[in-house]
């Protein structure tokens, strides 16, 4: 029986994580197998260990937030950091000041990690080019939203063991979706087919050039899938008129029992959040058995955790260097 | 490199240890071993199973990870990136015995880290250390409970520990 895995030579050496499309393969299963060490912190009396004491994180969140914000404080609480929560509407920012004076500021206090959320993509890398602390991207404009596509990938790999040849749908307002976008590069890098599933209206202008397919009809995809992720319709981010009616899309595209019922037996049923039930999802496929939504939001703290963990290891071992 | 101890010595050696942990562990107490990953999660596993066998009872054996408690995670001494791997204790450890097990002491730092990520699960009634080769070089106000091989090896030398189950067979080296 082998008990120990040989140590592999692989060295994680990103101070931040800004994307999962410049991740390798290779990180991200890093990532994915450092995870596994955390969830069991929260599993014990203690639910705390030590290895970022005396650390500060900020959570800087210039867009609406429940899971995510409260995920990374309570794994930076976990981690025994000490977290400053920032929230645009309780701050200077409506008094004018750019995001870069605000996090300069925020630095000034001497802060080590500063999580993200901005309505603009590339925010977080523009931060990480201005500042010396480690920055992590809770999700930027439509262009990425890491952790939910890392925490999404660790729940099918727990569950499927792997993702190599998994059929995947990612179903919805693909076109305003960073969560879609993250999905789909840690979904294709470990081995998975991916098929965005949407009206024409939906779907990104620039598919073609994207590692995925496409498909118009919910019908024609829900019997070979493997794992079906549907998306919340972002009516905050939505222009003119996507389509007719809220009704109608719900009847097209929204997973129905009856829909569920043609589905492989172990489908897996997947949602990042904020659900509105009874539009893209009825309430008993959101509650039922092939359903790992409240799954996703557990990993999603041990995911949390350990990206946490170690860009502030890349980021430790960069000042030696220096 | 020299060998310090063969297959049959190591064999011998935990024979020994179980030998010494039943004789001073009152009968009506529940034990239990932990090993610190990753070779001290191996002899655990053989000290748990020979000390089922010869207490005829199931004495549970666990791992331990102890990278989140290691006191050179943010220190310019740290030079080696370490993983984090998974702790994997299956029972309750409030009032067991704990044999914690581990292959080398040296200069007790693991130790440490190990007694604080314990303490962090639960309230054992004690902790033992148990160790096959204890290493002159403490750092740290530590001793063993049970050892095996006493080495005076020089801070320049590598003590190595290989078993079966990891390395393909049983072996403590000094070079």
């Amino acid at each position: 029986m082998a008990l120990i895995r040989k140590s592999k030579q692989f060295k994680w050496n990103r101070k931040h994580l800004l994307g999962l499309r410049d991740l390798s393969t290779e990180e991200i299963t890093y990532i994915l197998d450092t995870a596994k060490g955390f969830e069991e912190i929260s599993t014990r009396s203690v639910k705390k260990a030590p290895p970022l004491r005396g650390k500060v994180v900020v959570n800087l969140f210039f867009e609406d937030s429940t899971r995510t914000r409260n995920s990374f404080a309570l794994a930076a609480n976990r981690l025994s950091a000490d977290i400053i929560e920032f929230t645009k509407k309780d701050s200077s920012v409506s008094k004018g000041e750019t995001l870069l004076d605000t996090a300069k500021n925020l630095e000034a206090m001497g802060i080590d990690i500063v999580v993200i959320r901005h309505s603009a993509g590339g925010a977080p890398k523009f931060l990480s080019r201005n500042i010396n602390a480690s920055v992590v991207n809770a999700g930027d404009g439509f262009c990425e939203h890491p952790t939910q596509g890392l925490l999404d990938v660790y729940t099918i790999r727990k569950k499927k063991q792997t993702l190599e040849g998994l059929k995947i749908a990612i179903v919805g307002d693909v076109a305003h979706s960073r969560v879609a976008r993250s999905d789909m590069w840690a979904m294709t890098k470990l081995g998975a087919e991916v098929i965005f599933v949407a009206p024409p209206t939906l779907i990104p202008s620039k598919v073609s050039q994207l590692p995925v397919k496409v498909s118009y009809s919910l019908d024609e995809v829900i019997e070979k899938v493997d794992v079906i992720n549907m998306l919340r319709i972002q009516f905050e981010r939505l222009g003119g008129n996507p389509f007719p009616s809220i009704r109608e899309y719900s009847h097209y595209f929204g997973l129905t029992v009856e829909r569920m019922k043609r589905a492989k037996k172990d489908i897996l049923v997947m949602h990042p959040g904020p659900i509105n039930r009874g539009l893209e999802i009825e309430s008993e496929v959101a509650d039922g058995n092939n359903s790992v939504i409240l799954e996703q939001v557990t990993n999603g703290l041990a995911v949390r955790m350990a990206v946490l963990f170690l860009v502030n290891q890349a980021s430790a071992q960069k000042a030696v260097k220096k | 490199m020299k060998v310090i101890l063969d297959s049959k010595q190591i064999k011998q050696t935990l024979n020994e240890l179980t030998d010494k942990i039943i004789s001073d562990t009152p009968h009506n107490l529940n034990i239990a071993a932990i090993g610190i990953r990753s070779r001290g999660e191996i002899l655990a596993q053989r000290l748990s199973s020979q000390l089922s066998k010869k207490l005829g009872k199931d004495i549970p054996f666990g791992t331990l990870d102890i990278t989140l408690y290691r006191d050179d995670l943010n220190s310019p001494q740290g030079t080696e990136q370490p993983q984090v791997r998974t702790t994997e204790i299956g029972f309750d450890i409030d009032d067991k015995i704990i044999i914690l097990v581990d292959d080398v002491l040296y200069t007790g730092r693991s130790t440490r880290a190990a007694m604080d990520a314990l303490i962090d699960l639960g309230r054992p009634r004690a902790i033992k250390l148990a160790v096959l080769v204890d290493r002159a070089g403490r750092e740290f106000p530590i001793q063993a409970d049970y050892a095996g091989y006493k080495s005076d090896a020089e801070p320049s030398n590598l003590v190595q520990v290989n078993l079966v189950e990891s390395d393909g067979k049983d072996e403590v080296t000094i070079d």
